[in-house]
């Protein structure tokens, strides 16, 4: 799991990069579908957790400070941080 | 049928499977609403029908078979290696009916290792208060596996439960057909080759997770190394295909089992979310968690003291009552002054210490700890730590011991590691009787903030939070000093609101609150007993020449007083008294005597012996007459031979205080982080940062109050 900072700097903006939309850029009450991942390492949790490609996240919560995050996805409720939402691809 | 079969409760975090163990076992394992609660694996037994008892074995929670933290680890270690002692003849999956999809991607894995499963649906009634009915009946045809309806907390279902197994465990029925996902076959012949034989799917999970798996040793894990390479196998890809592949088997199953009220459209307002408004309001919510502190600490402090007050008058009575009908010998000093000062000076803070585990319990039980969790994470980020390492923290609150063990779930090591380190300053709750002793010499009773606050409860609330911070100062001095450059996240299952059951918490409240009696009971009358002994004898004849010297320097005093100068002289000449005149000049800059000296020497080990100290120490060397009773107004009444004044004014008063709650004064919490850590490296480096930090904040404080 270790990774030089650069490349997992590189990796978690790879979408900002290419403009494409990902959770991060959700407001409160948005919704979006996944269609993808940047991220290999987060990809594998996020899966396990119910992240599949096809299904519908809707950003219920922003911490104070803006980060982390909170979705509904699969009927419940998953925090994450702003850098691995920025790893899903949404449309 | 085997006798006694093994029988595992696998499931994802927060299923309830340590609820269900507690039901099935009428044991009382901890329980919590947050994901990552169980840490280590625990053995109970259970009836099954006639015959033998099964063996119960409630383990952490994992979310596959593939684990990311110390904790989920555990749990692989057993299902990976079908020679393992604790390798289950059954295992019974409990899933949150109300998140079925997600907990039956792990049903899925465990059924296919080829180990006879039975599904326990659980939580069906948070799975009806959103919306959703499961047909567990079609739901079993379709997985073709026993399903039983229970509710673990309140244990229903449960001999319905115990139908299934017994079902299973007759035909030892297992529904291995395939695998879902395209593998090579040729490579796993050839791991069962090198091996020994096996099924496919152990095949394929030793060898993506070998490097953790403690079965292998160096050279096998360089052959698997071998093999992947032969075979150009990529571990995290193949197990994302499995993983989207199992989802889409299940996508068909749970969309026919499953039916959701209203259409996923029109979202509905459940307590949970209505709550979240609120406690995860983006500005509030700070303030909210500060607040709910604050009354914590306002009502240890206030509402403590009646119950506190009542066992301290028992404990004078008693005492009053043994010294006037017991014969005045050494023997009943030691009962009185030592054994019974000391146990009284622990369970007096009985009620404050209830307080602090009943706060603790209702964090747990609700689900708010994983709020705070959530609104800590940028924090703590800043720090090197991890919105995760607020419930060590917290709990560390009551003992650093199971706190530094929670931090398993925290998935990387540095931030682990940093979280382990930090840990012991948080104020645990043997420093409380020491916080309020020292308080209560220092701050006026009466006195308030604002007119409303009672201060006494202002500091302790301030001490608490000094404890915080200093552990949030030294985690980020570790930060820059640990090089590691590694990945930490944070993608955490936010639980649904429960209501705790009134009859749990006040359980947990009693065994806590027991626990720590009697530890500390242990400790405290080994130590008063040692320290009895070192006080009243001296080497060579020094006690009675103290006496001839008191006598012969003082030849006009008489009564109390002279037997008050005989006392402190002997006590002085005494083994403890020597010992702390040995310590006396390092410890004088903080503005401690020996007296205070031979405390820190006791504390060493277990700083809970403090107050047993003070009292046994203040009783043998000091004025013994009705008005000074306890050790908070035998301290009152200590005065400083330089300077005439109250000896525990301001100065010394804080600087304690700091010293207290700074320094490394527990083997416990030592031996835990070396187990932790499994080195002997972390537990001096905390030792010694810990002392150090307590040595100089100390001698500040006192040198700038002074
Ligand atoms: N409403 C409801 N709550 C339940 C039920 N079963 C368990 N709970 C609650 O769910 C929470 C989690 O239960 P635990 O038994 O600690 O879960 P666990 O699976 O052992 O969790 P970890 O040890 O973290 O893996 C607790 O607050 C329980 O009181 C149930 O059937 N219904
Ligand atoms: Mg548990």
């Amino acid at each position: 799991m270790v990774y030089p900072l650069h490349t997992s700097y590189l990796i978690s903006h790879i979408s900002y990069l290419f403009h494409m939309k990902t959770i991060a850029d959700l407001k409160v009450g948005e919704r979006g579908i996944i269609v993808n991942f940047t991220d290999e390492e987060f990809s594998l949790k996020l899966l396990e957790m119910g992240c599949l490609p096809g299904t519908q996240v809707t950003m219920t919560h922003i911490a104070p400070f803006g980060d982390p995050i909170a979705v509904k996805v699969s009927g419940y409720v998953l925090s994450m941080r702003k850098e691995e939402a920025a790893t899903i691809v949404i449309a | 049928m085997k006798k006694s079969p093994k029988i595992a409760l696998i499931g994802n975090p927060n299923a309830g499977k340590s609820s269900l163990f507690n039901s099935l076992t009428g044991l009382r394992q901890k329980t919590g609403n947050f994901p990552g609660v169980t840490m280590d694996k625990l053995i109970g037994k259970w009836k099954l029908e006639k015959g033998d008892d099964a063996e119960i074995l409630d383990l952490p929670g994992i979310y596959s078979i593939y684990p990311k933290s110390v904790d989920e680890q555990v749990v692989i270690n057993i299902l990976a290696n079908p020679q393992h002692p604790d390798y289950p003849d059954l295992a019974i999956v409990v899933a949150d009916a109300s998140n079925l999809k997600r907990n039956l991607l792990l049903f899925s894995q465990v059924r296919d290792l080829g180990i006879p499963t039975v599904l326990a649906l659980n939580m069906i009634d948070v799975a009806e208060s959103q919306g959703i009915v499961i047909n567990s009946v079609k739901l079993a045809r379709e997985l073709n596996v026993e399903v039983a309806e229970v509710n673990a907390k309140k244990g229903i279902g449960l001999n319905g439960l115990r139908l299934s197994v017994n079902k299973t465990l007759e035909t030892n029925y297992n529904s291995n057909d395939s695998l879902p996902m395209d593998y090579d076959r040729e490579m796993v012949e050839e791991i069962k080759e090198k091996y020994g034989d096996t099924d496919d799917y152990h095949a394929l999970l030793w060898l993506s997770e070998h490097d953790n798996l403690i079965q292998f040793d160096e050279k096998q894990r360089i052959e698997f190394d071998n093999i992947q390479e032969k075979y150009g196998w990529k571990t995290q890809n193949a197990q994302s295909k499995e993983t989207m592949a199992r989802y889409s088997q299940l996508n068909e199953i749970v969309d026919n089992c499953l039916h959701e009220v209203p259409a996923e459209e029109e979202e509905i307002n459940t307590w949970t979310d209505r709550l979240d408004k609120i406690f995860l309001h983006r500005f509030w919510g700070y303030f909210i968690f500060l607040g709910i502190l604050f009354i914590v600490f306002q009502a240890i402090f206030t509402w403590a003291t009646y119950p506190m007050d009542l066992i301290d008058g028992g404990i004078a009575n008693l005492n009053d009552f043994l010294k006037t009908n017991l014969p005045p010998t050494k023997l009943t000093d030691l009962l009185t002054d030592g054994l019974i000062a000391g146990i009284g000076g622990v369970l007096i803070f009985i009620p404050q210490i209830a307080f602090l585990f009943l706060f603790i319990s209702m964090l747990e039980e609700t689900g708010y700890m994983s709020r705070v969790m959530f609104i800590m994470d940028k924090l703590m980020r800043r720090f090197g730590l991890n919105g995760k390492s607020v419930v060590p923290l917290i709990s560390g609150v009551a003992c650093a011991v199971p706190a530094i063990m929670s931090t398993r779930s925290i998935g990387s090591w540095k931030d682990r590691l940093i979280t382990i380190m930090v840990t012991p300053l948080m104020s645990c709750s043997a420093r409380l009787p020491i916080y309020t002793v020292l308080i209560a010499l220092v701050v006026p009773e009466k006195s308030t903030l604002f007119g409303i606050f009672n201060l006494q409860g202002v500091v302790l609330f301030a001490m608490y939070l000094l404890g915080f911070f200093m552990a949030l100062f030294s985690a980020y001095v570790m930060k820059l000093l640990l090089k590691v450059k590694e990945r930490s996240y944070f993608i955490m299952e936010l639980p649904s609101y429960k209501s705790p059951r009134f009859s749990h918490v006040m359980i947990t409240i009693l065994n806590s609150t027991k626990a720590f009696v009697f530890e500390a009971g242990k400790v405290i009358v080994a130590i008063s007993i040692v320290l009895w002994v070192l006080a009243s004898y001296g080497p060579g004849d020094a006690i009675e020449q103290a006496e001839i010297y008191v006598k012969t320097q003082n030849p006009t005093l008489s009564g109390t007083e002279l037997q008050n100068k005989i006392s402190s002289q002997k006590l002085e000449n005494s083994y403890a008294g020597r010992f702390g005149k040995v310590i006396e000049p390092v410890i004088k800059p903080l503005g401690y005597d020996w007296k205070i000296g031979i405390a820190l020497i006791t504390s060493f080990a277990a700083r809970e012996v403090f107050v047993g100290t003070m009292s046994t120490i203040y009783s043998l060397g000091g004025e013994a007459n009705e008005e000074n009773s306890t050790v908070m107004k035998r301290m009152r009444a200590e005065i400083n031979p330089e300077t005439g004044k109250p000896m525990y004014d301001m100065a010394l008063g804080f600087s304690l205080l700091i010293f207290y709650a700074f320094a490394m004064q527990c083997m416990s919490t030592l031996a835990v982080t070396y187990r932790e850590t499994k080195s002997w490296k972390y537990p001096t480096i905390q030792f010694v940062y810990m002392t150090a930090l307590a040595y100089i904040s100390a001698f500040v404080v006192y040198q700038v109050l002074k």
